[in-house]
């Protein structure tokens, strides 16, 4: 049994030398080679004056993301379930509250540990849009993008109702970094519907596949960017977008996303219409 | 939706190993919360440890993945013959079939709090230290994949106090879509400081034992808790059956309920919907009940309005503690051992009723045939998520 298609409606991207949807195409069709460029976390301007105070980095990070793919698919936030995926949340937040618990006097601050939970960006985003819809938070480690984009998929053969996407990972500081080595922050959102209209940008299939039935995971052809898809949880999604930047010029386009050790997902793009014959 | 066959399960928590300990606890309408500490926290408050996590070995092969977290796993899996009925399972469905979604808030963020502790000269963490398969959130999963062998789809949830409630969704939503033929669902959260001390910051620990619905409740006690049920598609012996699943989100605060319960309601009617049954169906509501004051007042509120005021109702949490992201898997499996065996736990620890709440909240043990129960979990963030279970 195959998952029923969905239609890709918004793109947002920000990462190292990926500063919006928009202004990495050249870069993720290969026409510009790839430059690792630092990311610079904008402030989220649709939250709350008290919320925007206490809005750390992973807030910041997973709503830029959030918020390019809204306006890039022009649609009203409030009426979207969201999945959010990571491996790890705000990796400072997580430092501090390290250090001050191994201190002789361990007294945290409540925003610190209210934003600790894996669950902080999803909770800030529904906040600042209003939106009561059903929202989960999900990790699966380096496979955390394939996690979401699987339960996007299978939430959306479930409802049949649009619904946002976030993947999103942001590094730790030292001494953690050491451990769990993560080049920078990356952030990928998509609006998905489950059915095509003048705004659709793809057709999406999304199929699981054991690891030993699987062709290659597919790869990102400049050397700096494919170091970004197996660096970053979150850059599983690259080669998707590389399709999609590329027009799907090779429709239908099939490619091998990498999940889990076991397991990885056949990711299917076509033409919005093509694919509704 | 379709109902799906809950062949097996066991839960762990401060009562004790395993159902039969744990039904004997509530029978007995006694605490597993006593007033102590955990590791040096000097925090005053009464506290859920289960017995003998420290003392758990994980066999050679998982010893990578040893960690407090993973340890109470193991001994939660070693309970009630489940590793047994999930390796029929893999033998009946295929390794490729069997998908793992578990719940957890914390992991096995102790290891590295610890870790910061003891810390090298250089600042860098103590030599043998283990980031994935302990402090990172998926390691509970990665943990259960590899002991029984499964390669199918798996992932953690980490939505604070609901994950372990909607990680029943996200199986039943994989064995409806026909990607999976059973699934491993539940959730794990041990006792650590961040827990502890963080609480405390937002003034929601009570130094007192917790009293859900009581007048002079004044915070929660944090329990730890594993719990692990084995959806299949087909059973010819189910012990239960998960009927309905309802998600929501407040969209109003990071910490505090939504006052009139708005998201709370709508993940009740959503169960009822997606169960295909009437308010009146349902013959005990397990509350999420965490004895804050702004927890309960919301609830009473919410149950009210989509129940009224008469179907009979408990938390288990004064019995438990509130073992947060195993919550709302241990509150599942603890209404299904309400339907197997006839019983309505009646909530401790109250001493004088909340007069300003309305439902029909159980102080004592009832005994009655019960089919059809709901159970609440809500978090921060403001994740709600309510499960409609059936006997068997």
């Amino acid at each position: 049994m195959t998952l029923r298609s969905m239609f890709i409606q918004g793109v947002g991207l920000f990462g190292p030398g990926l500063p919006s949807w928009p202004d990495s195409q050249a870069t993720l069709r290969g026409e510009t080679p790839h430059q690792f460029v630092p990311t610079v976390l904008p402030p989220p301007p649709r939250l709350p004056p008290a919320e925007r105070r206490r809005a750390g980095a992973v807030i910041r990070l997973a709503m830029a993301a959030a918020e390019e793919a809204i306006a890039h698919a022009g649609v009203d936030p409030q009426t979207l379930a969201t999945v959010f995926s990571s491996s790890g949340g705000e990796g400072s937040n997580c430092h501090s509250l390290c250090e001050t618990l191994a201190s002789p006097d361990p007294l945290i601050s409540p925003t610190r540990f209210t934003n600790s939970v894996h669950n902080a960006a999803s909770g800030y985003w529904h906040i600042a849009v209003g939106s009561r819809c059903s929202s989960t938070s999900l990790c699966a480690y380096d496979g955390s993008f394939g996690a979401g984009l699987l339960e996007a998929a299978t939430l959306m053969h479930a409802n049949a109702e649009p619904l946002l996407l976030v993947a999103y990972d942001l590094p730790y500081p030292e001494p953690l970094n050491s451990v769990r080595p993560l080049p920078d922050n990356l952030g990928v959102a998509l609006v998905l519907t489950p059915t095509p209209n003048d705004r659709s940008i793809a057709a999406l299939q999304v199929e699981p596949l054991p690891a030993r039935l699987a062709a290659a995971v597919a790869t990102c052809g400049d050397a700096s960017l494919d170091a970004l898809r197996t660096g970053m949880p979150a850059g599983a999604a690259l080669p998707m977008l590389q399709g999609l930047a590329r027009g799907l010029d090779c429709t239908p386009c099939e490619l091998v996303l990498d999940y889990l050790p076991q397991l990885k997902l056949k990711v299917r793009l076509a033409a919005p219409a093509a694919s509704h014959l | 939706m379709q109902g799906v066959a809950i062949t097996r399960h066991t839960l762990t928590t401060a009562l004790g190993a395993g159902r039969a300990a744990t039904l004997a606890a509530l029978r007995a309408g006694r605490t597993g919360l006593a007033p102590k500490s955990f590791i040096d926290a000097r925090l005053q408050g009464w506290i859920g440890e289960v017995d003998g996590v420290d003392a758990v070995v994980l066999p050679e092969r998982l010893r990578e993945f040893d960690c407090r977290n993973n340890r109470l796993a193991w001994l939660a899996l070693e309970q009630d013959g489940f590793i047994a009925a999930v390796a029929k399972a893999r033998a009946r469905w295929g390794a490729e079939r069997i998908g793992v979604f578990l719940g957890t808030s914390t992991s096995g963020l102790l290891q590295t709090e610890l870790a910061y502790r003891h810390r090298q000269p250089d600042g860098s963490l103590p030599e043998g230290f283990r980031y994935a398969p302990t402090q990172n959130t998926y390691s509970v999963a990665a943990f259960a994949t590899a002991a029984f062998e499964l390669v199918g789809p798996s992932f953690v949830v980490s939505t604070a106090c609901s994950s372990s409630a909607k990680v029943f969704g996200n199986a039943a939503r994989m064995m409806a879509a026909g990607l999976i033929d059973a699934a491993v669902v539940g959730g794990v959260d041990s006792l650590c400081l961040t827990t502890l001390y963080g609480f405390n910051s937002l003034e929601l620990l009570s130094s007192d034992i917790c009293r859900p619905w009581d007048a002079g409740r004044r915070g929660l006690s944090i329990g730890e808790g594993a719990s692990f049920a084995l959806l299949e598609r087909e059973s010819d012996a189910p012990q239960g059956w998960l009927l309905g699943v309802g998600e929501s989100n407040d969209g109003h605060h990071m910490s505090t309920p939504h006052p009139e319960g708005a998201g709370a309601i709508a993940a009740m009617r959503t169960a009822l919907a997606s169960a295909g049954l009437q308010p009146g169906d349902i013959d005990y509501i397990n509350l999420h009940g965490t004895a804050t004051p702004t927890n309960d007042a919301a609830e009473d509120r919410a149950v009210a309005a989509v129940f009224g005021t008469s179907t009979p109702c408990s938390s288990t949490k004064g019995a438990t503690g509130h073992t947060l992201g195993a919550a709302g898997g241990v509150e599942a499996l603890i209404s299904l051992l309400a339907l197997e065996h006839g019983l309505m736990p009646g909530g401790l620890n109250v001493q004088t009723p909340d007069p300003a709440l309305r439902l029909n909240y159980l102080r004592a043990n009832r005994d009655a045939p019960l089919r059809k129960i709901l159970s609440n979990s809500f978090g921060f963030g403001g994740t709600n998520a309510s499960l409609v279970l059936g006997a068997a």
